[in-house]
């Protein structure tokens, strides 16, 4: 509150559940802090790239709209993720491009049209200081974000930025995705997968599955065909993003970015990446499906991914 | 000699399997792998996060793919001993028993028909190593304790456990470093700061590291800052 004369954004409104984020915090896990980081990496680094920032530069993540801001600074900001009817002063803002922002100016979030989770970026970052490497918010641990104790954002809150002026962008059409369509999810067998259960990765690959309304920034939790392991529980050992878990209520679980750090259910496998970012861009009661992709495979086209955007 | 083998964890991380059932004899090869890796690889991990019979190890897959990385894990950690020398520190944990802050002590011991003493005694006698550090930041799972005084959890969990409980469940035990719902059996409290934001290091604590309780009275307690 007291840096009123400094150049930057204030919240008015917060909305549902607004968070800062960036690529998550590495390095902590074998302390047990949950990497954390921007459910969708897609539209993160898509809004970062608008703007000619470094790939990892801190965002807002803004969880189903009704975030209300007001800038304090001349500028420029891209929107990209779920279509939250985002407007600056009443007007209607694209999502997927950069736009002008001048002091004064009203930045308002509706209700998501398609998707779950909006980024809001700002040219250079919000400048916000890391908590042990990173700004990410992990709420379940009081880690990161704006203080460093793991809160959302609040009324008053003001996020500083720098001032800037550069082209106006927006991301070529073929690139964007439809949070509509049909997700099919493409799993890595895990070493582990036939032991687990003879056959039980083809019956998940075979299966619809709805995503829960008990789905968050952990883990989304799946509906459908019952999958019984041999065993109840394995030792617990290191959980990675995207990993499948069976809990003993048979229906799969899949790891987001604040999962814990180590876990004791039976994995099946682990969701390839890209399509875990898009599994947190789908809506509680969407159908999803399964098919194997090999691990040379996803690896390479991870790794394109993350080249293109300079990671 | 046992083998480890390296299996996938998805796109950017993979796992080494030291074995398949709890050992604490296990734990020291796993600590050694850790600090081998942590030298040999830097700036090539991202994290790498041991747990009870496993290493895992989180890369960046535009620097390394599995095959390439399991090639450099096989040549660092080459044949591993069987068994290691002691490794990791000893850390030495003050532990007020008493019914005011262990409100368990009394059932379990009565559980096991011993007196609070004799569960005192047991449970402060033995050496632990840290298995694993999980579930909450700095929690350390601990073990074995005695099967003697093995206990299992809570029916139904706590919905706030303080801040520094010593706490036990089967055979493994552990301190709660910061207050959160847990289901563990409460034996006492210690003073000392489990995930301490303020230290570099943030956990006097690190998997493979070994521990001892020491019971202390309740003024030596409050003298190092415990809390009621």
């Amino acid at each position: 509150m007291a840096r009123e004369t400094a150049a930057g954004i204030r919240v008015i409104n917060p909305g549902v559940l607004t968070l800062v984020q960036d690529l998550g915090r590495f390095g902590y896990q074998h302390l047990g802090l949950s990497p954390g980081g921007a459910a969708d990496e897609h539209a993160f680094l898509w809004a970062n790239r608008l703007l000619g920032n470094p790939p990892g530069s801190a965002q807002l993540e803004i969880c189903l709209g009704g975030l209300q801001l007001q800038a304090k600074v001349a500028t420029r900001m891209a929107i990209t993720g779920a279509d939250l009817q985002a407007t600056l002063n009443g007007r209607v803002l694209a999502p997927w491009q950069t736009f002008a922002v001048t002091p004064g100016d009203r930045l308002h979030f509706g209700h998501p049209r398609g998707g779950v989770r909006g980024y809001l970026a700002v040219q250079g970052g919000f400048d916000i200081a890391p908590t042990f490497g990173s700004v990410s918010t992990v709420m379940r641990e009081q880690i990161g974000g704006l203080d460093g104790w793991g809160r959302p954002l609040a009324k008053g809150d003001f996020l500083p930025c720098a001032e800037g002026t550069g082209p106006s962008l927006r991301v070529p059409w073929r690139y964007l995705p439809d949070y509509q369509r049909p997700l099919v999810l493409r799993v890595i067998a895990s070493d582990q997968s036939e032991a687990v259960g003879a056959g039980l990765l083809e019956k998940l690959c075979q299966s619809d599955y709805q995503i829960s309304a008990q789905s968050d920034r952990m883990g989304v939790r799946l509906s459908g065909e019952a999958l019984r392991p041999q065993q109840g529980g394995i030792v617990s050992e290191g959980l990675g993003f995207g990993t499948v878990q069976i809990p003993p209520d048979g229906q799969p679980i899949i790891m987001l970015k604040d999962r814990q750090t180590i876990g004791g259910y039976p994995k099946l496998g682990t969701v390839f990446p890209l399509d875990a970012f898009a599994l947190s861009q789908r809506q509680p009661h969407t159908t999803v499906t399964f098919e194997p992709i090999a691990l040379h495979d996803a690896q390479g086209r991870l790794a394109r991914f993350y080249r293109f955007f300079g990671v | 000699m046992t083998a480890w083998r390296i299996e996938n964890a998805g796109a950017d991380a993979l796992i080494i399997r030291f074995g398949d059932t709890i050992d604490p004899a296990q734990v020291p090869r796993i600590r050694v792998a850790t600090d081998r890796l942590a030298q040999g690889l830097k700036g090539q991990v991202k994290d790498l996060v041991p747990s009870y019979t496993t290493l895992m190890v989180v890369y960046d897959p535009v620097q390394n793919d599995f095959d390439s990385l399991g090639r450099k894990i096989t040549r660092l950690l080459g044949q591993l001993d069987e068994r290691q020398p002691q490794v990791g520190r000893l850390v030495e944990i003050p532990v007020w028993y008493d019914p005011e802050v262990g409100p368990d002590l009394e059932r379990v011991a009565a559980h096991h028909q011993l007196s609070i003493e004799e569960l005192i005694r047991r449970h402060s006698e033995c050496e632990y190593v840290v298995f694993a550090i999980g579930f909450a930041p700095g929690f350390a799972y601990m073990g074995h304790a005695p099967e003697s005084i093995a206990t299992p959890r809570l029916a139904t969990p706590r919905e706030r456990v303080p801040v520094g409980s010593v706490a036990l469940a089967d055979r493994q035990t552990a301190v709660y470093p910061i207050a959160t719902p847990g289901g563990w059996n409460l034996l006492g409290r210690t003073a000392m700061i489990l995930f301490d934001r303020e230290r570099e290091t943030l956990c006097p604590l690190a998997a493979g590291d070994r521990v001892r309780f020491v019971p202390v009275g309740r003024a030596q307690f409050l003298e190092a800052g415990g809390v009621i």
